[in-house]
């Protein structure tokens, strides 16, 4: 190679992933893009990617720069930590395989909650919104309640989906009227209440909970874009239980008009 | 006070009734001109003998679509739309029920103010005509008709949804292609209708 002035720069080769990372220092910094080039190989997935970059911190223009922060945990698609747009969609990393991914891959935080560095959110309003509706299911007490109701095939069938929701918030993030103007609950806390809604024990509390989704902010601010079922990783029927949840508030705010 | 539940799902509600149900009606009427000169003029008598008729308009028409309006507004105003991101059929659906409830208020506004507060002596088939004389104001009404019916339709679409009337995937696709139909039809009806102005 001539020693001009590209001589320095890591020459990307035909096994290298280019990434383009936005990047920031935390809340109040500005933020930027960064690329990096990251030696291939044979099924890496995008965390894997950016801990060669944390071993390597060293950008596509060859300068020593700080690691990429970001989360990750369970590595199966199970717990929700390494949520963030990936070439544009939410998604998890740790099952985000680079062979099927498009290059460069370009990594962005979520923007539907706050930041705290490079990668990194604070996901806490999807869990004090699992609070606010009381997304659980009584069965505390001070003597011995005996063996739980049965519950009919069926209804286990349908909320094990509804289960399996691990609060990624990548239905929040796909959905439009999520964001910082509206006060909109999103979707994942009103699929828990129809899951907890349709266990015969936590039926007893269904009412307080559909009072607390017609409040502001409520299930009543769904525009119905239907985003978030076709975004799901877990395959959840978001805009089933969005629709079930739909019919029981309106039938129990009419009753409860009718009686009061 | 109602809280906004109340008043999403009012908001939703006078979409359909008596909001739609006066769409109906409208076209019902304006279709007469299919009819000839005179049957046309003869409806708009007929309505124009209604009893009580300032008070069926304030409170069927004039009210309710102030409100749907205005609500409508800040509704468009609360959402950012994701189209380019999340590419979905049902996102873009999303979007231009936006895009239509602004082109509808803009068009009915106008509409009103021309044909019906803003104007003078007696309307008939002959003051209709004169109106639509001007191709540019054809057109408008067009892009108007097209606008009102969509944003109509899918409304209607996510009525049933908001309402929890239909819950299931294959219920909200049988719907939509009934909302589909309902759309084809009033642009059908309307454009003929506006064609026998013209």
């Amino acid at each position: 190679m001539s020693n001009d002035k590209s001589s320095s720069i890591i020459k990307p080769t035909s096994k290298d992933v280019t990434f383009i990372i936005k990047r920031s220092n935390g809340p109040g910094f500005s933020s930027y893009w960064e690329e990096f080039q990251i030696p291939y190989y044979p099924n890496m997935n995008v965390v894997g990617a950016l801990m060669e970059i944390q071993k390597n911190p060293v950008n596509g223009k060859g300068e020593q720069t700080t690691p990429v922060t970001w989360e990750c945990n369970c590595l199966e698609e199970v717990c929700g930590a390494c949520t963030m747009i990936i070439n544009g969609k939410a998604r998890q990393a740790c099952s985000a395989l680079v062979d099927k991914l498009t290059q460069p891959i370009r990594l962005a935080p979520l923007t539907k909650f706050p930041l705290v560095k490079d990668l990194v959110v604070d996901r806490r309003v999807m869990f004090d919104n699992l609070r606010k509706v009381k997304a659980w299911i009584k069965i505390d007490g001070t003597y011995d309640m005996g063996p739980g109701p049965k519950i009919p095939p069926q209804v286990q069938e349908y909320t094990y989906e509804l289960s399996k929701c691990m609060t990624c918030g990548t239905c929040a993030e796909s959905c439009p009227n999520v964001n910082e103007k509206s006060k909109f609950i999103g979707p994942a806390a009103i699929a828990q209440v129809d899951l907890v809604n349709s266990h015969p024990t936590g039926a007893l509390m269904k009412e307080e909970r559909l009072e607390a989704l017609m409040g502001e902010g409520g299930i009543a601010e769904c525009g119905n874009a239907q985003n978030c079922a076709k975004a799901c990783p877990k395959g959840i029927p978001l805009t089933r239980s969005i629709a079930r949840v739909n019919r029981q508030t309106s039938v129990y705010g009419i009753r409860s008009w009718l009686n009061r | 006070m109602p809280n906004t539940y109340f008043w999403r799902k009012l908001h939703s509600f006078l979409g359909l009734f008596p909001i739609g149900v006066f769409l109906f009606e409208h076209m019902f009427v304006n279709s007469l001109a299919l009819k000839g000169e005179a049957a046309f003029n003869r409806g708009v008598a007929f309505l124009q003998g209604v009893p009580y008729l300032w008070l069926v308009e304030l409170v069927l028409i004039f009210l309710p679509l102030l409100f749907h309006a205005f609500y409508g507004i800040y509704i468009v105003y609360l959402t950012k739309n994701n189209v380019l991101s999340y590419t979905y059929f049902r996102n873009w659906l999303f979007y231009l029920q936006r895009i239509t409830a602004l082109v509808t208020l803009a068009f009915v506004a106008w509409h009103v103010f021309v044909l019906r507060l803003g104007f003078s002596g007696e309307i008939s088939y002959a003051a209709v005509s004169q109106t639509l004389s001007n191709p540019v104001v054809t057109a408008l009404y067009v892009i108007g008709l097209f606008a009102s019916f969509s944003h109509f339709a899918n409304g209607t679409w996510s009525f049933f949804v908001s309402w929890g009337i239909t819950i299931g995937e294959r219920a909200q696709k049988t719907t939509a292609y009934i909302c589909a139909i309902l759309f084809v039809f009033l642009t059908v009806v309307g454009l003929k209708a506006l064609n026998a102005f013209v």
